[in-house]
C-alpha cells in the first residue's frame, strides 16, 4: 500500500503500523485472528470485497471511538463498552448493506453480524485502541482490517476463478476459451473446506517468503 | 421427537459449525494444542450453545420480530425490533459466559486455569453468536427444536476441537516441511476433516 500524500501525519513510525499487518503482522496468517468469518464468504469475489470493506469501515471507527473513550472506561467493564461500540458500528453497516446492496446482503447473511464477534476487532481494540491516542488507532485499525482483508480478497480470487470460471460473475474462463481445449472447472474449489487449504498454502507461499515467520517446532 | 432428532444430527454433522460454516475458528486454532485442554473448552461451548440459543429464541420471539409483542397489547402489532437482535444477543451471550466461568471456577479449578483467556473469550466466539443467528435465519418452529439445534451445534464443535487437537498431538512427531509447520499444516488437516465430514451432505433427513 502506498501512500503518496506529504502529510507531517503520515511519519514513518504511523506508516508502520499501517503496513506491518499487512505482511509481518497479518492477522489471519500470523496472528490467527478473525478467521471466523474470513472464510466462509470466500466462494466469490464480490461478497468477500464486500465483507472486506465492512470490516475496514467497523474497524476504523470503532478503534477510533475506543481510543477517544479510552480514559473514561473503567476497565472492569471494557469487554462490555466494546462489544455496544462494535455492535452498533455493525448495525449501522448492516442496514446500509440492506438498503443499498440488498443482493449483496443476502449472499453475506449472518456473516455481517459475525463482524461484532470477529476476533481482530476485539484484539485490537484491546491490545493497541485502549492505550493510543486516536490518529495511531485508527491507523492501526485500517492496517489491519486491510491485512484481513487482503487474505479474503486473494482466496475469493481465486476460489471463483478455478471454482466457477469467473470473476466477479464475468466468464473469465469462457472468454479465454479455454473450455475448448479440454478445461473444466473444478468445482471442489466451491465447497468449504478449500477455503482452509487455500488459506493453508497462502501462509505456506508467505512463510517460505518471510523464513522469519517460521515457528519452531 | 423424530424432528427433534434430526435437527440434532443435522446440526452435529452436516451442518456443522467448524467445517460447514467455519466458526468458532479462533479458539478452535488456539487452543486445539493438547486434548485435555480443547476437551474442557468443547463442553464449555456445549454448554454455553445449549443456554444461549434457547433464550435468544425467547427473546427473538417474544420481544424482537415484527409482531412479536402483541402480548403487551394491541398497539405493539406492528412494532418491529430485529434491528436490536445484535446487541440483545450479545449480551445474553457474554453474561451467560460471565456465569459459565464463575461456576467452572468454583468447580473445577485445574479446568479454570488450564483454559486461561479462553473461558471469557468465548464470549466472542463466533460460533455461539453464530448458533443464535442462524437460530434466527432458520426460524424454528418451537423452543424444544432451536434447543435441539444449539445442542447439536454444541456437540459438532466439541466433535471437531477434539479430533484436531488429538491430530495435532500426533502430527508434533512428523517432519512437516518448515513454513507449514504449526498453523499452516492445521489449517490443510482441517480442510481434510472438512471433506471427511462432507460425506455426509446429501442425507436426506
Amino acid at each position: 500500500m502506498s501512500k503518496s500524500e506529504k502529510e507531517p501525519l503520515f511519519s514513518g513510525k504511523n506508516m508502520k503500523l499501517l503496513s506491518t499487518p499487512l505482511n509481518d503482522e497479518n492477522p489471519i496468517t500470523v496472528q490467527v485472528l478473525g478467521i471466523c468469518s474470513a472464510l466462509a464468504v470466500t466462494a466469490m469475489l464480490e461478497p468477500a470485497v464486500v465483507l472486506a470493506i465492512a470490516v475496514v469501515v467497523v474497524m476504523g471507527a470503532a478503534n477510533v471511538i475506543i481510543s477517544l473513550l479510552r480514559n473514561t472506561i473503567p476497565s472492569r467493564i471494557r469487554i462490555i463498552v466494546q462489544l455496544v461500540v462494535i455492535a452498533s458500528l455493525v448495525i449501522l453497516v448492516d442496514q446500509v448493506l440492506k438498503a443499498f446492496f440488498y443482493d449483496v446482503s443476502r449472499q453475506l447473511s449472518v456473516f455481517v453480524g459475525l463482524i461484532i464477534t470477529n476476533c481482530i476487532i476485539m484484539g485490537r481494540l484491546e491490545a493497541f485502541a485502549l492505550s493510543n491516542k486516536p490518529w495511531p488507532s485508527f491507523l492501526d485499525g485500517i492496517g489491519n482490517a486491510a491485512g484481513y482483508g487482503w487474505i479474503l480478497i486473494v482466496v475469493g480470487f481465486f476460489r471463483e476463478l478455478l471454482g466457477s470460471g469467473n470473476l466477479w460473475g464475468y466468464p473469465v474462463m469462457e472468454t479465454l476459451g479455454v473450455y475448448n481445449i479440454g478445461y473444466e472447472d473444478n468445482g471442489f474449489m466451491i465447497l468449504p473446506p478449500m477455503a482452509l487449504i487455500t488459506v493453508g498454502v497462502i501462509i505456506w507461499v508467505q512463510r517460505s517468503r518471510n523464513r522469519k515467520l517460521i515457528e519452531s517446532k | 421427537m423424530e424432528e427433534l432428532t434430526n435437527i440434532f444430527v443435522r446440526s452435529v454433522f452436516i451442518d456443522n459449525m467448524v467445517f460447514a460454516y467455519f466458526l468458532g475458528m479462533c479458539s478452535y486454532l488456539a487452543v486445539s494444542r493438547t486434548v485435555s485442554t480443547a476437551n474442557g473448552l468443547g463442553i464449555a461451548v456445549i454448554f454455553v450453545l445449549g443456554f444461549t440459543v434457547p433464550l435468544n429464541y425467547l427473546i427473538e420471539n417474544y420481544f424482537l420480530a415484527e409482531g412479536a409483542m402483541v402480548w403487551l397489547g394491541p398497539g405493539f402489532a406492528n412494532v418491529d425490533l430485529s434491528f436490536l437482535s445484535f446487541i440483545l444477543f450479545i449480551a445474553v451471550i457474554a453474561s451467560m459466559v460471565q456465569l459459565v466461568e464463575m461456576i467452572v471456577e468454583k468447580f473445577v479449578p485445574a479446568l479454570y486455569s488450564s483454559l486461561g483467556i479462553f473461558l471469557p473469550l468465548i464470549a466472542v466466539n463466533c460460533a455461539i453468536l453464530g448458533g443464535s443467528l442462524f437460530m434466527q435465519e432458520r426460524e424454528y418452529a418451537n423452543i424444544a427444536q432451536a434447543s435441539s439445534f444449539g445442542l447439536g451445534s454444541g456437540v459438532g464443535f466439541y466433535l471437531a476441537i477434539v479430533g484436531i487437537a488429538a491430530i495435532r498431538e500426533k502430527i508434533r512427531y512428523s517432519n512437516v516441511p518448515g513454513p507449514l509447520r504449526g498453523l499452516g499444516i492445521t489449517f490443510i488437516v482441517t480442510g481434510l476433516m472438512g471433506i471427511a465430514f462432507m460425506s455426509f451432505m446429501g442425507i436426506a433427513l
